[in-house]
């Protein structure tokens, strides 16, 4: 059994965006404006989506447009990562490279290794999740090393001076700011199936998929974020470090983010 | 290394610019090898980024710096950190305990050589197990000094290493530092205590508004 929402069930879920709206101006917060302006363009921006994914994954159109429509995932995610974190030096490249180095592992295991036949109805979403998960725990290590690196600035240059190569003066840094980044996701994923259900489990067992199968891809999934945030992070901590010392084992000049 | 008449390190015209202002300015001097140099001089004067480009932490915009006749930028700089060490202004333990911190300077070192560097700078071998963040300020100091001489550097940089401490621990620091140039290590010591300055200089250079004088500007002769 399929189950389907019709437009008029979509129309009547907007009660529910009522709802909050009224919390809103029952509690006097001035954020209703802001609550019908979000729902608005979810809902525009999820239409468009979905006319675009029906064009994209549509049966006989090539995968080519897939893999574009991945590639367009990436370039976009790396544009927010660095809108969200400024004080980031050189996160746009990095973000991409992180986003790209992701997509190969995991792609390349779920793809390359039969867990999912390739196609653009497979495609396009596990990468969607892979992109959109890792996108946070991306922007809190880049966010969190160069924090760690600017206010342990002393410790990081008694470090040289002992005669350490810049990466090996950086690794208790990197190590916290991986630590930091990789924690929820770890905390995610162990909550999961008891404090809550998550979403393309949920989504699947409303689409009326059996139970069990939902369990299957669902565990798939969060192994898929959980390599695919420790890749992206790694790639943008390293890269960072890379970026961030000179050649000749210098720590560059780092602004405070109240400079950006 | 610290011969009489040798020259440890060379300035030649040497400028560093930061945010538009000449913190040093064409300076053009020589530090001899032996004994303890003082550069002596207000707060901004220029003293920290001149002993900073000594172990190039930082390099100048112009002009060239020389150690016993080798240009800096040709030498290794991982190699050149560890023959010229640095105690920085404010204390830096790393996390854990005392013989954490000297092992990061060597990680294969015996914990006889670790006790020997404890040893050097007047504190007891017996605290190697201590949380380094538990010794006060002038022994945390002084175990950035030991640290340091874990790497066995022949010349030590002393960028104002006593500022936070009381006269007591401020004298042993004193008398552990003169102990070492008498061992042959070759002392740079930033300060802007000229009563410090006096105490424990063999020769005293001023840096003032980026220029430093009281330098000789020629190679020290025996």
């Amino acid at each position: 059994m399929t189950t389907t929402v019709s437009w008029a069930g979509l129309a009547v879920s907007l009660l529910l965006v009522a709802v909050a709206a009224a919390i809103s101006w029952w509690q006097r917060l001035g954020l209703q404006r802001q609550i019908l302006i979000a729902a608005a363009r979810a809902l525009a921006q999820l239409l468009l989506v979905g006319v675009a994914l029906t064009l994209v994954i549509s049966p006989g159109r090539s995968i080519w447009w897939s893999w574009l429509w991945v590639g367009a995932m990436v370039g976009y995610a790396s544009m927010v990562a660095r809108r969200r974190a400024p004080e980031v030096p050189h996160l746009l490249g990095l973000a991409l490279a992180s986003f790209t180095a992701a997509a190969v592992v995991t792609l390349g295991v779920l793809f390359g290794l039969h867990v999912f036949p390739l196609t653009g109805r497979t495609l396009v979403p596990i990468a969607g999740m892979m992109v959109g998960n890792s996108m946070t725990a991306t922007v809190l290590a880049g966010r969190r090393l160069t924090d760690e690196l600017r206010d342990k600035r002393d410790e990081v240059e008694a470090r040289l001076a002992l005669g350490q190569p810049s990466r090996q003066a950086a690794t208790p840094y990197v190590r916290a700011a991986l630590r930091a980044a990789l924690t929820p996701q770890i905390e995610t994923t162990k909550a999961t199936g008891l404090v809550f259900l998550p979403g393309a489990m949920t989504g699947l067992i409303l689409a009326g998929v059996a139970p069990v199968q939902a369990v299957l891809v669902q565990a798939v999934v969060m192994f898929l974020v959980l390599a695919a945030t420790a890749t992206t992070t790694v790639v943008i901590a390293l890269g960072l470090v890379r970026r961030l010392f000179t050649p000749d084992h210098r720590l560059a000049h780092l602004p405070a983010p109240a400079d950006h | 290394m610290g011969e009489r008449g040798a020259v440890a390190f060379g300035f030649d015209r040497v400028t560093v610019v930061r945010s538009g202002r000449r913190v040093l300015d064409e300076v053009t001097a020589s530090v001899p090898a032996a004994g303890i140099t003082v550069v002596s001089g207000p707060s901004g004067a220029g003293k920290t980024t001149l002993l900073r480009l000594c172990n190039r932490l930082e390099v100048p915009d112009a002009g060239a710096v020389s150690y016993h006749g080798q240009p800096l930028d040709k030498l290794d700089p991982l190699v050149l950190r560890r023959r010229v060490g640095m105690v920085f202004q404010r204390p830096t333990p790393f996390p854990g305990s005392i013989a954490d911190n000297l092992a990061v300077a060597h990680p294969d070192a015996t914990t006889e050589e670790l006790s020997t560097a404890l040893q050097r700078v007047a504190l007891d071998p017996g605290l190697l197990d201590q949380e380094a963040r538990t010794l006060s300020g002038g022994e945390l100091q002084r175990m950035c000094l030991a640290r340091t001489l874990v790497t066995q550097p022949e010349t030590l940089l002393l960028d104002e290493p006593t500022s936070a401490l009381d006269a007591q621990p401020k004298q042993i620091f004193e008398s552990t530092a003169r102990e070492l140039a008498a061992q042959g290590i070759t002392l740079i010591w930033v300060t802007h205590d000229d009563a410090q300055a006096s105490r424990v200089a063999d020769r005293t250079y001023q840096l003032r508004d980026g220029h430093l004088t009281g330098a000789p500007t020629e190679e020290v002769k025996p």
